[in-house]
């Protein structure tokens, strides 16, 4: 049981980006990557959740088992897969109970019905524990919501899909310090002995809120270092210049 | 005594209206269209002289109008005239109860729904079936009430002054090539009329089905609600998919009289062979209102231009419409605002969603004359893209003239992103209901003006065409 990632290879037409990832992310987990801009650490998350820019050439990814490669980018999510975005996409006109209704009827078998009443219950606990306003729910979907309620809808959305594997793609970008603590809090109202957490990040500062169990350096596409939280208060100090005499 | 089943034919699961019952008609007017045709017609429905004289003035208007295709597109040219038929009809006569009506034609319309939505929110139905209606009924308090609604064959007989006064007033013979085809060969349609005061709060609806090949329906509709009446008409239409094209050509003509509200909603979900070529007009006099609610998914070619003449003083008129155009279909619509009155109002929302090959164009006339004082127009008009093949046009035509008016007009193309689909995707939605549920978006403060049974529908055929369009 893991999500399983092992000797991944990946390319944009004239170039490879994921140059021989491996990594194994265990129910109970949070993984953080640290790295520099352009070492792959968003491609990575994009072609884990099947994007179709993104060519895989070799290696394998599994999730409990299953071979998560083969599956369709909807199919992953089912699966347990779930990736918060960096930049989170607007939907004109589908208001965010909806949407996040939609996601939770398509895990549903077909002729199954989600139930309304317990779910608008669960959504609104989760939105106060965000301290969104209960505004959010009616409003389309990212439309017109400043960086920072963005980052909160995106775990919003975590918390009602509960998925089994989360990757967290620079979600402290653009956040002041307080915005920073409540989608931290959300974040660890999720960890669990069943889940596992992948963040990405640049800056050293959200894994004060979120805190990682093993920390890995990525450059041009793979993992060079991994270690405990130290390791991220190391890079902080001495840069990822380190990483390159590592 | 128990009735043999006919056998349906070509159903498709996925589908609303793609099915069929073989033909069973007592009446045929044959292929083609000449005087015998229209002759043969006149005597099945034992129209008055003056009707007859009608029809065959007006055949002759249409054989010498041109194709409009100097503006419109030459898809036209490819309706083989010669090759429809111009009437068929089983029982002539409507029935008044379900238990009445010809089996498949029964079944036909329970496959539709329509007896269901009768009993839970229509004040009263009309059942087209080719160029007849099989059934007609409206609720006894809507009857008690003044409310005159049948079919147009009927109303003619037995409400000629009522008829003769507005028919063809509204939209003359000579509106275009295919007003004056309707005007030759019509059969069918709605016509009603609220008396004074009378507000109806339930819709009346009727359902245009077309089970034939080769055949050309010609429904005429005409409603008039009289001084301070106010009636919501639905119309819905579906037709097989036949190998070979069918013609739809209907007019409908509204009058709305001091202080009366019409509003006129259509879902029409044609299947993709079937040319749609509609006249719909409205004259609203002093006070009044008509809006039109319009949706058209399917067909292979839609023109229709539902219009608003602003003839009494602050008159509004109001056209919402949302057209969807998958590949093989160009859905070619508008709105026509006519102010012939000071202060008068009129707004015109457009949305249109191209998929696949689609191509949808939006044509809107708005007119204020010179001489008027205080008249005001609104028109928006939004397209959605939906793949990088989809077309979408716009021709708006704003003819303004006095310097007392306001008008407004705001136009958008947006595509659907492949970036949005895959953040949707990635929340578990398949990229068909990720597509559904963007085009709902798109459409959602329109849909709104639906009535709620309507809407539901609506989301329903929308999430169909989407299905079809990916993967």
């Amino acid at each position: 049981m893991s999500l399983l990632i092992q000797d991944l290879h990946a390319c944009i037409p004239d170039r490879e980006i994921l140059k021989g990832f491996s990594l194994e992310v265990k129910p109970g987990e949070v993984h953080a990557i640290m790295g520099p801009n352009g070492s792959g650490k968003s491609t990575l998350s994009k072609v884990l959740c099947g994007h179709e820019d993104y060519e895989v050439t070799s290696g394998s990814v599994t999730l409990d088992g299953e071979d998560l490669l083969a599956m369709d980018v909807d199919a992953r999510s089912r699966a347990g897969l779930f990736l918060a975005f960096q930049y989170p996409f607007e939907i004109p006109g589908v208001s965010n109970a909806n949407f996040i209704r939609a996601a939770l009827q398509a895990r549903l078998p077909k002729g199954e019905e989600l139930d309304a009443v317990g779910y608008y219950k669960q959504l609104y606990r989760r939105m106060d524990e965000l301290e969104m306003s209960r505004s959010f729910t009616a409003r389309s979907v990212n439309e017109g919501f400043s960086g920072g309620e963005k980052k909160r809808n995106e775990i919003l959305q975590l918390m009602m899909l509960e998925p089994k594997y989360s990757i967290l793609d620079e979600t402290d970008s653009g956040l002041d310090i307080d915005a920073l603590k409540v989608v931290s809090q959300g974040v660890n109202a999720m960890r669990s002995p069943e889940r596992g957490f992948l963040v990405i990040t640049h800056y050293q500062r959200l894994l004060d809120y979120i805190k990682p169990d093993i920390v890995h350096v990525m450059v041009e596409g793979r993992l060079i270092r991994s270690g405990g939280p130290e390791l991220a208060l190391e890079l902080e100090a001495k840069g990822y210049e380190l990483t390159h005499a590592a | 005594m128990s009735v043999e089943t006919p056998d349906i034919a070509d159903i498709r699961a996925d589908s609303v209206g793609d099915f069929y019952f073989p033909e069973n008609h007592v009446y045929d007017a044959g292929y083609g269209l000449s005087e015998k045709t229209i002759d043969y017609i006149c005597d099945v429905k034992n129209d008055p002289d003056w009707v007859r004289e009608f029809r065959k003035k007006a055949l002759k208007v249409f054989e010498e109008k041109p194709m409009p295709t100097h503006w419109a597109t030459t898809d036209l040219n490819n309706i083989k005239f010669e090759e429809f038929r111009y009437y068929l009809a089983g029982d002539r006569k409507a029935k008044r109860s379900w238990d009445d009506v010809p089996e498949e034609v029964k079944k036909t319309f329970e496959r539709l729904g329509i007896p269901e939505q009768e009993r839970k929110f229509l004040a009263g139905v009309e059942a087209q079936y080719d160029s007849e209606a099989a059934y007609s009924n409206v609720k006894k308090v809507v009857e008690e009430q003044g409310v005159i609604f049948m079919n147009s064959t009927e109303a003619l007989q037995q409400h000629p002054d009522i008829f003769r006064k507005w028919f063809g007033k509204v939209i003359p013979t000579g509106d275009n090539k295919f007003s004056a085809l309707n005007s030759a060969v019509f059969s069918g349609g709605s016509f009603i009329y609220i008396p004074p005061g009378v507000k109806v709060k339930h819709p009346l609806q009727a359902y245009f089905r077309i089970n034939s090949e080769q055949f050309g329906q010609f429904e005429r509709t005409l409603i008039i609600a009289d001084e301070g009446a106010e009636v919501m008409y639905m119309e819905g239409c579906t037709a097989p998919k036949f190998e070979t094209a069918t013609l739809h050509s209907a007019v409908v003509e509204l009058v709305a009289m001091k202080g009366a509200k019409i509003q006129y909603v259509t879902v029409q979900n044609w299947s993709s062979n079937v040319f749609n070529l509609v006249t719909k007009r409205g004259i609203a006099h002093e006070d009044a209102e008509v809006r039109w609610i319009d949706c058209n998914i399917g067909s292979r070619l839609t023109m229709k231009y539902p219009g608003v003449v602003m003839k009494g003083r602050r008159a509004r008129g109001e056209v919402i419409s949302i057209a969807l155009a998958n590949t093989g279909q160009h859905q070619d619509t508008g709105a026509k605002m006519i102010h012939a009155a000071d202060e008068t109002t009129s707004n015109v929302i457009s949305k249109s969603i191209s998929i696949g090959k689609g191509r949808a164009t939006y044509r809107g006339l708005v007119h204020i004359p010179k001489h008027l004082k205080g008249c005001k127009n609104n028109t928006e008009c939004d397209a959605l893209l939906i793949n990088s093949s989809s077309r979408t046009d716009t021709y708006p035509a704003i003819n303004v003239r006095g310097n007392e008016h306001a008008t407004q007009h705001e136009a958008s193309v947006s595509q659907v992103s492949a970036e949005q689909i895959f953040y949707m995707q990635q929340r578990g939605l398949s990229e068909a209901e990720a597509m559904s549920l963007s085009v709902n978006g798109f459409i959602n403060d329109l849909v709104r003006e639906f009535p709620m049974e309507y809407s539901v529908e609506l989301k329903r055929l929308i999430d169909l065409e989407m299905e079809g369009s990916v993967g």
